[in-house]
């Protein structure tokens, strides 16, 4: 599948915010967050800003984003219109809670009712993605139970370090944060690997025998295409990286958003001050670069099935 | 509204193409691309049509394949359009309503004033059957002729869609396939039509009819009943593939 930057923009980003939104809703609201003005303007406002530029970039991929307002219709059957719908919700129960957690310094009580709602609706706005993905019968690397929960741990993890960054800088003590990032990271690296290896042998059980029925009579091959220049389907559908690359920049992704960045907060649980605060800063840019590289793989080695009819190999 | 309608008709319209007749010469998808460029659907853009990077919006696109091997294998020419599914995943994924299943005929549809461009219907489409339009910024697909099979102002003979009318060699039936007594149903039934990829789940109402067996019935007139591959040694042409080694170095010093 083509990797639009756009789309790649949006689910690492609004991934990272939602993420930190989720931690902000439930730690705060559980009290383990100190009610704190700046802490509450930090988070809230990063994580806000996160998810809003996420969206924002996602309407650049679409052909009339003017029209974007209609996609919050069909939620009975498309994860798309309930992401849409999700996202929005979540602004609401997130903005109230900031309004407690900044304007009057409370978060317990119903201002923490907010918390956990905006914490419910990030949780659902993150697994709907997920589910636009994993619900395709046509993408067999995306069609697959690894994928939902992926994005919701690397949602988690990204938001853990943030988190972890806002409290170095901010001066909090909370010497567990940095493990709920270590933590948040190294789950979400075990789920790509099995997710990584799970994608090997993928396939969808078709092959251009059965897109075409001719296989009854032998091995089918393409002859003539359609057409002499690539058209939508195959800029679209037929985006292609060589195994040995993927390989190489999996091992690349791996070490950005996860080696790195677990070492990384490991050492800022360990030092305090400002050296801390520089560490955790480096970690949330690795992670940065990383997750971007990995959201592209995600959809640089997705196969489509219509490729089968171009001669593609089985998907 | 993008779910399946619940109370659907047991009409069924689609199209039955026979493989066995189609000659690959491409009427239905020119003519597809005429009517539609003007139709329901319309425009379906060309960029650069007479330039390098030649692209366009077709709805209807025919394919070549060879299937089986050696004195067996044989040609098939594979037009692939839109089947109008029954469990269309193209329709329910769509976040807008623009992408539909008609209960009254089962045509899967698209409004172009509601559709957003997202692409997520062409994703969900495991046969390729719809196509964006970069310059309207929305997506393109086969309607069945709808504005030509229920349009009162063309003679009856002409209420089909462009592509069965254009075919040349009648290999394009249009009909209800919900109907088990239609032409088409026929059709499916004696020639054994069958569904593309059906491990996908899709249902789809448009059939495709296999080629029929080889005919093996001349009389023996003592011919051999199939010739021998022709050798690639010896002859004056032998050389060419064997050129290697000293004189592909030569060749490419005098390339560079």
């Amino acid at each position: 599948m083509h990797p639009a930057y756009s789309i790649i923009l949006f689910t690492t980003a609004s991934g990272a915010g939602y993420g930190l939104l989720f931690l902000l809703g439930i730690l705060g609201a559980a009290g383990t967050l100190p009610a704190e003005r700046w802490l509450g303007a930090a988070g809230l406002g990063l994580a806000l800003f996160l998810v809003t530029s996420g969206l924002l970039a996602s309407t650049f991929h679409l052909g009339h984003p003017e029209r974007a307002w209609c996609a919050l219709s069909q939620w009975r059957s498309s994860w798309l219109s309930r992401e849409g719908m999700a996202a929005l919700f979540t602004y609401l129960p997130a903005v109230l809670y900031g309004v407690g957690w900044i304007a009057f310094e409370q978060t317990a009580g119903l201002w923490a009712a907010f918390g956990v709602l905006a914490a419910a609706g990030a949780a659902v706005t993150v697994y709907c993605t997920g589910m636009i993905y994993a619900s395709l019968r046509t993408i067999p690397q995306w069609h697959t139970e690894w994928v939902v929960p992926g994005y919701l741990l690397l949602a988690l993890a990204s938001g853990a370090l943030l988190l972890n960054l806002l409290i170095h800088l901010l001066g909090v003590d909370r010497p567990l944060f940095p493990w709920l990032a270590v933590a948040g990271l190294a789950a979400a690296l075990a789920l790509k690997l099995v997710y990584w290896r799970a994608i090997e042998g993928a396939g969808a059980g078709s092959d251009i025998g059965t897109a075409t029925g001719l296989d009854r009579f032998g091995p089918v091959r393409p002859l003539d295409a359609p057409h002499t220049q690539a058209n939508y389907l195959m800029k679209e559908m037929g985006y292609r990286i060589a195994r040995k690359h993927a390989h190489k920049l999996r091992r690349y992704a791996t070490i950005l958003a996860f080696a790195i960045p677990i070492a990384v907060t490991i050492a800022t649980a360990a030092l305090e001050g400002p050296l801390a605060a520089a560490l955790a800063v480096g970690a949330v840019l690795s992670a940065a670069f990383g997750l971007v590289l990995e959201r592209w793989l995600f959809f640089a080695e997705a196969q489509h099935v219509v490729m089968l009819f171009y001669g593609r190999g089985p998907a | 509204m993008t779910s399946l309608p619940t109370d659907r008709s047991n009409k069924r319209l689609g199209l039955v193409i026979d493989l066995d007749v189609c000659v690959g010469c491409h009427a239905c998808a020119v003519s597809c691309k005429e009517w539609n460029t003007g139709g329901h659907p319309a425009p379906l853009t060309d960029t650069d049509p007479y330039g390098r990077g030649v692209d366009g919006v077709w709805l209807n696109r025919v394919h070549s394949f060879e299937a089986g091997e050696g004195a067996a294998g044989r040609t098939v020419h594979f037009p692939r359009s839109c089947l109008h599914c029954e469990a269309p995943a193209c329709v329910t994924v769509c976040p807008t309503g623009a992408s539909y299943k008609r209960a009254e005929d089962g045509i899967v549809l698209v409004d172009e004033d509601l559709c957003i461009g997202c692409k997520l219907c062409s994703w969900a489409c495991p046969y390729g059957a719809r196509e964006y339009d970069g310059d309207t910024g929305t997506m393109k697909k086969c309607t069945l002729c709808i504005d030509r099979i229920y349009n009162e102002t063309l003679e009856p003979e002409d209420r089909a869609p462009a592509c069965v009318k254009a075919c040349p060699a009648g290999a394009r039936h249009f009909g209800d396939l919900g109907d088990p007594g239609s032409p088409v149903s026929e059709l499916v039934r004696e020639r054994g039509g069958y569904d593309l990829m059906p491990e996908m789940g899709y249902r789809p109402t448009n059939k495709y009819l296999p080629p029929r067996p080889r005919k093996t019935r001349a009389a023996d007139i003592g011919a051999p009943e199939a010739l021998t591959p022709a050798s690639r040694e010896g002859g004056a042409g032998g050389g060419a593939d064997e050129a290697g080694g000293f004189w592909r170095w030569v060749d490419r010093a005098l390339s560079r």
